[in-house]
């Protein structure tokens, strides 16, 4: 099981903020396509991953990223702080 | 080195003062306070999200790295989450040095990392509104120039 988190307009288009979800993903990539598999929402949420950035337990990550051992991935937007 | 995040209001000149007071023996202190900016007049609020955990995290790691790359003696950063009205403070950084090249420069790294690399989204809202603030490339260009 992997925790999954969304922020900003992902957040909002997915409609949760978090959620645990069973993965056989190897990579983020995978983990994606599973997703965009499950429903609409996340099909037209994650379209465009070049729109996307993704974080590893809390550190920014590529999307080709192994899995292994992650507990928690989190998807949003490219950051805005500052 | 203090990392907050906060909901709360705080106050610039306070927080510099704090910080310039307890580094006593440093020759140069810079700061940088970024304020919610109305540049049409009809703000209502700009709305902050945070990835809490991963932004401590990425502050204090950043903190960290600028204190090492420009010989920092102490840096203070502040950064604000939830619901600010036009005209009060987001955030600010303060850093301590020796010398004034190396405070004014760790300064500018942390603010260019903190723009594109801590988990921050900004949503403005007008009145029948609300708008995600797109990531700027420029900001992105910013970064690049400290690896060259």
């Amino acid at each position: 099981m992997i925790d999954i988190l969304y922020f900003a307009w992902l957040r909002e288009r997915i409609g949760i903020p978090k959620e645990r979800w069973a993965t056989e993903a190897a990579t983020v990539n995978d983990l994606v396509a599973e997703l965009r598999a499950r429903e609409e929402r996340y099909a037209l949420a994650c379209e465009d991953v070049s729109s996307l950035r993704v974080a590893r337990d809390q550190e920014l990550s590529s999307f080709d990223a192994p899995l292994d051992g992650v507990r928690e991935v989190a998807f949003f937007p490219p950051l805005t702080g500052g | 080195m203090r990392i907050v995040v906060q909901e709360a209001l705080f106050d610039p000149g306070a927080e510099l003062s704090a910080f310039s007071a307890a580094v006593a023996g440093v020759g140069a202190v810079v700061s940088f306070s970024g304020i919610v900016r109305d540049d049409h007049g009809d703000l209502d609020a700009l709305e902050i999200e945070h990835y809490a955990g991963m932004t401590e995290r990425a502050l204090a790691e950043q903190a960290t790295e600028a204190a090492a790359r420009f010989k920092l003696a102490d840096v203070l950063v502040i950064h604000r989450h939830g619901r600010l009205s036009p005209d009060e403070p987001i955030m600010m950084v303060a850093t301590a040095a020796a010398h004034r090249k190396e405070a004014f420069a760790g300064a500018d790294f942390l603010m260019d990392y903190l723009k594109s690399r801590a988990p921050f989204w900004k949503k403005e809202v007008r009145s029948g509104s609300a708008d995600w603030v797109e990531a700027k490339q420029a900001d992105e260009d910013a970064l690049a120039e400290w690896s060259r």
